[in-house]
């Protein structure tokens, strides 16, 4: 879906973070970048170097705000201060969308910095689906949720992580940011398969998606973020491609960073599967029918 | 009849309220401290095996344990928390040596978990926990106090609000029967600091040793970085020193002030008029008047050129 509701009708195409080691040569060399992710928790300051150089890339490049400590499923709600900071940033910025992790982080006013899987159960989905309205009514901009790679389930869950991820948009009616690589990282730690788990989310939701590498272990594999994109992450991506249509894409590259001209080159591969999709000419995925459990 | 013990997470999440309950037990027991060689405790604090409780939590899989599957959260609680002060302390890291400093932010982080969404303020009470809690640091409580408290300032110079600066034009628009009458401020992002140690030059020769370490590692030259890792830390011998924590294109600097420069700074940070500022901070009878004019002049003209006034 190139153009929906859940990311402001806007067609970005292929992004990637922006991230210190890159500062120098973007600034200098100006490189063709369709647009930047930003994390916005790097930005919610009040001067100083991180806002003088936000305002020189806002001034050549689309940005998008990206965010790591929301936590949408936390039981004690949105955390006013990181609400009122956010809310300066996006006028800044001027995000179409903002997305941030379908998880929770923190509790009792202490922060985990991590993010944390939810348990399967509704009425965690309904507490996450009020979080994401309250938020989206403070910062009046599209949302879209992330799902995230978990290494544990719980005993109280009573669904999959893709219909609880599909209970909490429905109920919110917010957008999914679909990171493929977290859904292979997560199926391979639980033993589901990935496709199930594209086939069903709700399609005509999807605002972005996310690619990335990961770490395999003996027992289980580590979202990193570390690496280029593992071919079968690269084949879930043309899958939910075909589902979901040309969607903005963004390559996450986050630790042992290369230079900036091989993670954007890593980026761009994403345009072999996008030139498929355009090509097999599929029609733009259509709301189903609500199955929202009690 | 013995009361039936509270179950450690709940069996069900059928409301916010035990969303908050499961939440709770997750992170009590994620945040708990691993052992010397990075594992999950295996002994809960009240004597029950962690074990019996990670199950009422976490689903066991083919590969992993319920302890297993928590121990990875564990893990990169800690590590996250952990690399984020190492990097935010590297004189307070060298002061110590790696495994005083990495016990002294275990337990700093137990007291004081962070409450904030940004890893930015993790350290922002590590000087006063250092001072409440002595045993960490000791023989060298006071010096590692002002190097939490100096390389806090760091953190906090590097992203606070800046304001217009004052200028030659400013003062101009102040008529000079009112200029005495003037009030200053300081940009919110001077930190100003009054140590025991100057600990302004430590910080700095250990950063620039770790950059050459980092040099050396990048190299082809083996015998080059065993030279560099042979130098040793030598710990600051007590003074009193007084530095202004301040930044300039983006780019941090420290710069020492003499103690009556420090004295009117402070006294302007506290909402003082220039006059007030300077009877404040200028010793009465020691020198001449005309060498502290000529003193006073030379540090505003530097302040200015600094940027460090602006406008109340």
């Amino acid at each position: 879906m190139p153009a929906n509701k859940f990311n402001g009708y806007t067609d970005y195409g292929i992004g990637i973070g922006l991230r210190i080691p890159h500062y120098g040569h973007i600034l200098s060399r100006k490189p063709t970048v369709d647009w930047f992710e930003i994390i916005s928790e790097n930005f919610m300051v009040d001067g100083g170097r991180p806002l003088e150089v936000l305002d020189e890339i806002l001034a050549q490049y689309r940005v998008v705000q990206h965010g790591v400590a929301m936590y949408f499923g936390a039981a004690d709600g949105p955390n006013k201060e990181h609400l009122r900071r956010l809310k300066i940033l996006t006028k800044r910025t001027k995000t179409p969308w903002l997305s941030d992790h379908l998880c929770w982080g923190s509790v009792d006013g202490t922060f985990s910095h991590d993010l944390l899987p939810m348990p399967y159960t509704m009425a965690a989905a309904r507490q996450t689906a009020a979080n994401i309205r309250r938020v989206r009514d403070y910062l009046e901009i599209p949302i879209a949720v992330e799902n995230v790679s978990s290494y544990t389930e719980f005993h109280v869950s009573e669904m999959t992580e893709w219909e609880f991820l599909t209970e909490v948009v429905e109920l919110a009616d917010c957008g999914i940011l679909l990171d493929v690589n977290n859904i292979y990282v997560s199926a391979q730690n639980h033993g589901f398969n990935p496709y199930d788990y594209i086939d069903h989310v709700p399609h005509h939701r999807v605002a972005q998606m996310h690619i990335a590498g990961h770490t395999k272990f003996e027992k289980y594999i580590l979202d990193t973020h570390d690496h280029p994109v593992l071919d079968p992450v690269w084949k879930l991506y043309a899958h939910a491609t075909k589902l979901c249509g040309v969607t903005a894409t963004l390559l996450e590259w986050d630790d042992k960073i290369p230079s900036f001209d091989e993670v954007h080159d890593e980026a761009l591969k994403a345009n072999e599967y996008i030139a498929q999709a355009r090509e097999a000419k599929i029609p733009a995925p259509r709301a189903r029918a609500a199955t929202s459990r009690k | 009849m013995a009361a039936k013990p509270q179950p450690f997470a709940p069996t069900k999440v059928a409301s916010t309220r035990d969303l908050a309950d499961l939440q709770r037990a997750m992170w009590r027991v994620i945040s708990r401290p691993l052992t010397a060689d990075n594992q999950m405790q295996r002994i809960w604090s009240d004597g029950r095996r962690t074990s019996q409780l990670t199950a009422q939590i976490a689903k066991p899989n083919d590969r992993l344990t319920s302890f297993e599957r928590l121990e990875i959260y564990n893990r990169m609680y800690w590590f996250r928390v952990l690399d984020s002060l190492y990097d935010d302390c590297p004189g307070l890291r060298a002061a110590l040596g790696d495994a005083k400093f990495i016990q002294l932010a275990e337990a700093y982080l137990v007291k004081y978990p962070s409450g904030s969404f940004t890893l930015r303020d993790l350290p922002s009470r590590l000087a006063h926990f250092i001072r409440s809690e002595p045993r960490y640091t000791r023989p060298h409580t006071a010096l590692c106090h002002d190097l939490a408290r100096f390389e806090w300032a760091r953190v906090v110079v590097f992203d606070t609000a800046s304001q217009p600066v004052f200028t030659m034009n400013d003062l101009l628009d102040v008529s000079s029967a009112r200029q005495g009458k003037l009030k200053l401020a300081l940009q919110p992002y001077l930190q100003l600091l009054r140590l025991d140690y100057p600990v302004d030059d430590f910080v700095l020769a250990v950063k620039q040793r770790e950059a050459e370490l980092l040099r050396g590692e990048a190299s082809n030259a083996p015998s080059t970085r065993r030279k560099v890792r042979e130098k040793k830390t030598v710990l600051p011998k007590r003074a009193r020193t007084h530095v202004a924590v301040h930044r300039l294109d983006s780019r941090i600097f420290f710069k020492r002030l003499e103690p009556a420069a420090y004295r009117v700074l402070t006294s302007l940070r506290e909402g003082a008029t220039l006059e007030q500022a300077l009877v404040t901070g200028i010793p009465r009878g020691k020198k001449s008047r005309v060498d502290w004019a000529a003193r006073v002049q030379a540090w505003f003209r530097n302040w200015m050129e600094l940027g460090w006034l602006c406008t109340r």
